[in-house]
């Protein structure tokens, strides 16, 4: 009894129930005289049904499947010896992680035990018992509504108000999902920041000097103990953003001008979508072109005028990423440019000033909030771009400016701390949400403050 | 500028001044203008390099370099009924040194074997299980032959280095020229490519089991995220009242569009694998991490597309008698689908080439079946580019690329698709 089946009955179910609030309201119709004196067309009747039949299933049905095996988790910990319980929550963790994986079958670390084979099979048996009261409880709810329907349904049921009702309510539903993700971000985030501020003060965070992550594992390890400073980290970050601004900034904002301003429509048609496929390239692509190709060209390069470039620098990293905000920052730029009324620029030519001087001293001026705000987008994705630095740019935390050396950022610094095997509640790993916190937070302002700036921007000359 | 009139008028100043000045602001107009066709070209030449990199290094793996054996099916060590148990890897060496009699010492057969691949004997294997009559014949079979031959077959390697910085000693190569002119070794399309899953040899490596995750993934995005975002948008547009709540809605969307992905990742780490437990993994997981990434573009593009109904449509309708719903779902609705199936593809698109949050939920570990199913863990095709691009030997940087190519294939048949319906359907009211 899987949770598919589960699915695919309920699917079914309120398939059946929509034929069979149909087939009632024409019954009762027919009674009263044919189905002009129902208040609303039969269809109504039936959706009305499969909306009762379906919605309520589906719902318990998610948040069963949510909590099901954190529930059953707890219950097989309860149930496990004294001497295991007794230990540490992260053993107990993977002890845990040894019962699902005999669960279902793949190969346990550690040797065989007794206690844990009879651990899985307790949990297969309560996740069996699981699924089978959920079927049925799907079952009797569907049953149900069903029922109750089929004695409500009369010729004055509001049926299409009703219906107009749910489908209200639902469409509610699924516009706050934006509300819940945030939410869900700032918790979950925020919860295991607080655990890592418990253990790292948040002024040696934020104002230290030294990153090195690497903690000893055991107490008897001998090795690092940690320094979580992350000022060489955010110095790394606004480093290669800088380097991508450089390069994208001009870039984006003079192809902007060029396409709005000087080119013609045919030119215009050939290069905005070549433009714009710069934009639909994925990020792991270009990670693999700044590994593989810029890299060694600015390394080659360096050696050659005689500059010691480290194979992973800032520069390869930085001129890539600004290559792929190119589009970003043209795409908005244009659209900036073209709200300008052309009045000004009638306006300005009539006065004898060239088209370059209309575009600078006119043009630009008017358009510079939108232009502001664009930047600031595009800012706030250099700073949480993630494939391309992971792949081109390095891990060492240096504090340093020059582009040549190896920095490390933000984003890359999440994904080493959280790829690969580790304990969940080691300072580590938790370091990796409190960047994350981070890294939201100052995305949030850049974007809040861009939206902002554009959209007063908008308003100006609507 | 008639300098006559101008002098005649006894204002000579204004006009000489202009004049003086006009050479340097064309010159300047010019440079302006120069600056901005080269901000373009500088752009166009970055997207011909990144695709001519590409290209360049990747379509060679789409061939493979194979070595054709002659194999005598032994009936007396492949019994039909137990193949499973049978000695392929033997075989493959007894034919494979039967083309060398020369070759008679332990070293140096031990060289000659590790020309052939670890999966010739696979190949022999699948050969014989699907043709079991041939038991007894002698059977010509190409198998495939090892990265490092392939790499120098196709020319990535230079035969003239010295033998310390190859990877192939002289009598290996002496050996590969021997086959070249008994025409024993050729490329071959590159079959496995499209049908193996991962693998830690490269020459074994295929984009399957990527591609299949990425199915699985994309699939619960598109079902979760195409109904939840067409329901948002009609609602913020066509339903919500203008109050507190939906411009905390409105602002909420537009903020989590200009989220990084990476920080979806963290969400989904924290949220539907240490606290929903979902199989770690797994393209559910993947999928629902996706949706929530992708939902703000679709709603974004589908209330743009519900805005740009003409009122008169909905006022028509209403002044039928319609009730609202009815009115937005035969009528709007319909008129609004293509735009919004358009911005669907788009993020289908974002979502098909995201790797970072993916990472994040452990999409990345090293998996060689194929997903069957949603639950199974899988990696993406994305993701095993990243993988891949991270190994060092020089026949995966090949097989990178050709995934590349094959992933940006997909966006192209994708974004086209989201062009033709735009241009099919657009309407100008």
């Amino acid at each position: 009894m899987t949770p598919q089946t589960a699915l695919i009955a309920l699917l079914l179910l309120s398939t059946a129930g929509y034929y069979l609030g149909r087939k009632r309201a024409m019954a009762v119709a027919d009674k009263t005289g044919g189905p002009k004196t129902l208040h609303s067309r039969p269809v109504y009747y039936g959706t009305l049904t499969a909306l009762w039949c379906a919605v309520p299933a589906l719902i318990i049905f998610s948040f069963w499947m949510m909590f099901e095996s954190t529930v059953i988790s707890n219950m097989v910990i309860s149930k496990l010896p004294e001497s295991l319980q007794s230990l540490p929550a992260d053993r107990l963790n993977l002890i845990m992680n040894d019962i699902k994986n005999l669960v279902s079958g793949n190969i346990v670390s550690g040797e065989d035990n007794p206690a844990l084979q009879a651990a899985a099979d307790y949990y297969q048996y309560l996740r069996s018992i699981s699924h089978g009261a959920l079927f049925v409880l799907i079952l009797t709810l569907c049953i149900a509504a069903v029922s109750v329907l089929q004695n409500r349904i009369r010729p004055d049921l509001r049926a299409r108000n009703h219906v107009e009702k749910l489908i209200y309510y639902i469409l509610i539903a699924c516009s706050t999902l934006a509300i819940f993700t945030t939410i869900g971000i700032v918790l979950s985030v925020l919860y295991e920041s607080i655990r890592f501020f418990k253990i790292i003060p948040l002024h040696e965070f934020l104002f230290g000097f030294k990153w090195s992550p690497q903690m000893a594992i055991r107490a008897d390890q001998v090795g690092s103990s940690g320094a979580f400073g992350a000022i060489p980290v955010f110095t790394g970050t606004l480093l290669v953003s800088a380097i991508a601004m450089a390069v994208a900034v001009p870039v984006g904002l003079m192809s902007a001008i060029y396409l709005s301003e000087y080119a013609n429509r045919k030119f215009r048609a050939f290069a905005k979508p070549l433009l714009e496929i710069l934009a639909g390239i994925p990020t792991v692509v270009y990670g693999f072109f700044a590994a593989l190709v810029v890299s060694p060209i600015i390394r080659d390069t360096g050696a050659l005028i005689g500059l010691d470039v480290s194979s992973e620098s800032a520069l390869a990293a930085g001129l890539v990423m600004g290559v792929m905000i190119i589009p970003f920052v043209s795409s908005l730029s244009d659209d900036v440019i073209n709200a300008v009324p052309q009045g000004l620029r009638d306006g300005a030519l009539s006065l004898g000033s060239t088209q370059s001087e209309t575009i600078r001293y006119i043009v630009l001026p008017a358009a510079l909030p939108g232009i502001v705000g664009g930047v600031l987008l595009a800012v706030s994705r250099a700073i949480g771009e993630t494939m391309i630095v992971v792949m081109a740019a390095g891990l060492s935390a240096n504090m340093t400016l020059n582009p040549l050396k190896t920095v490390t950022t933000v984003t890359v610094q999440i994904v080493t701390l959280l790829v690969g095997d580790q304990e969940f509640d080691s300072p580590k790993t938790l370091a990796a949400f409190a960047l994350g916190l981070l890294l939201f937070v100052v995305t949030l302002i850049l974007n809040v403050i861009a939206l902002y700036v554009v959209r007063k921007y908008r308003e100006q000359y609507e | 500028m008639n300098k006559e009139t101008n002098q005649s008028n006894g204002s000579v100043r204004t006009a000489d001044l202009v004049q003086k000045g006009l050479a340097r602001r064309y010159k300047t107009e010019k440079r302006f203008r120069m600056a901005g066709l080269c901000a373009i070209i500088f752009s166009l030449l970055c997207l011909a390099g990144l695709f001519v990199s590409i290209f360049g290094s990747g379509y060679t793996a789409f061939q493979q370099t194979a070595i054709e054996l002659d194999i005598f099916l032994d009936p007396s060590l492949l019994n039909p009924n137990n193949l499973s148990g049978a000695d392929f890897n033997g075989l493959v060496k007894t034919s494979f040194f039967k083309l060398f009699p020369e070759v008679t010492d332990r070293g140096e057969k031990k060289k000659l074997l590790s020309l052939l691949s670890s999966g010739a004997s696979y190949r022999l294997s699948d050969f014989v299980k699907t043709h079991p009559d041939k038991i007894g014949q002698t059977v010509s079979l190409f198998v495939p032959a090892d990265d490092d031959v392939d790499m120098l077959i196709k020319g990535h390697v230079n035969r003239n280095l010295p033998e310390t910085e190859r990877r192939l000693d002289n009598l290996q190569l002496s050996l590969i020229n021997t086959l070249e002119k008994q025409a024993k070794i050729k490329k071959q399309f590159n079959t496995t490519f499209f049908t193996a899953g991962d693998s830690r040899e490269p020459e074994l490596a295929g984009i399957r089991g990527a591609t299949c995750g990425s199915f699985y993934t994309l699939l619960i995005t598109l079902v979760l995220s195409f109904p939840i975002g067409v329901a948002a948008a009609v609602y913020l547009e066509e339903f919500a009242p203008k109050n507190r709540f939906t411009d905390v809605i409105e602002v909420n969307i537009n903020n989590l569009a200009a989220v990084p992905s990476i920080v979806f990742g963290l969400l989904g780490l924290a949220v539907f694998l240490n606290f929903f437990e979902l199989p770690r993994s797994s393209s559910l997981a993947g999928g629902i991490v996706l949706t929530l990434m992708t939902l703000p573009t679709i709603i974004i593009a589908g209330r743009a597309a519900l805005k740009s109904v003409p009122p008169s449509i909905r006022e028509a309708a209403l002044g039928v008698g319609a009730s609202k719903t009815q009115m937005v779902a035969h009528h709007v609705l319909p008129l609004a689908m293509p735009g919004m199936l358009t911005g669907t593809i788009i993020g289908m698109a974002r979502a098909l080439g995201e790797t970072a949050p993916l990472l994040m939920i452990g999409m990345v570990a090293f998996i060689v079946d194929i997903p069957a199913g949603f639950t199974d863990p899988s990696t993406v095709l994305p993701v095993q580019i990243f993988l891949w691009a991270d190994s060092p030997e020089r026949a995966f940087m090949e097989k990178t690329s050709a995934a590349i190519m094959v992933l940006l294939l997909f966006l192209v048949v994708m974004n086209s698709a989201a062009v033709f319906l735009r241009k099919k359907y657009e309407q100008r009211w």
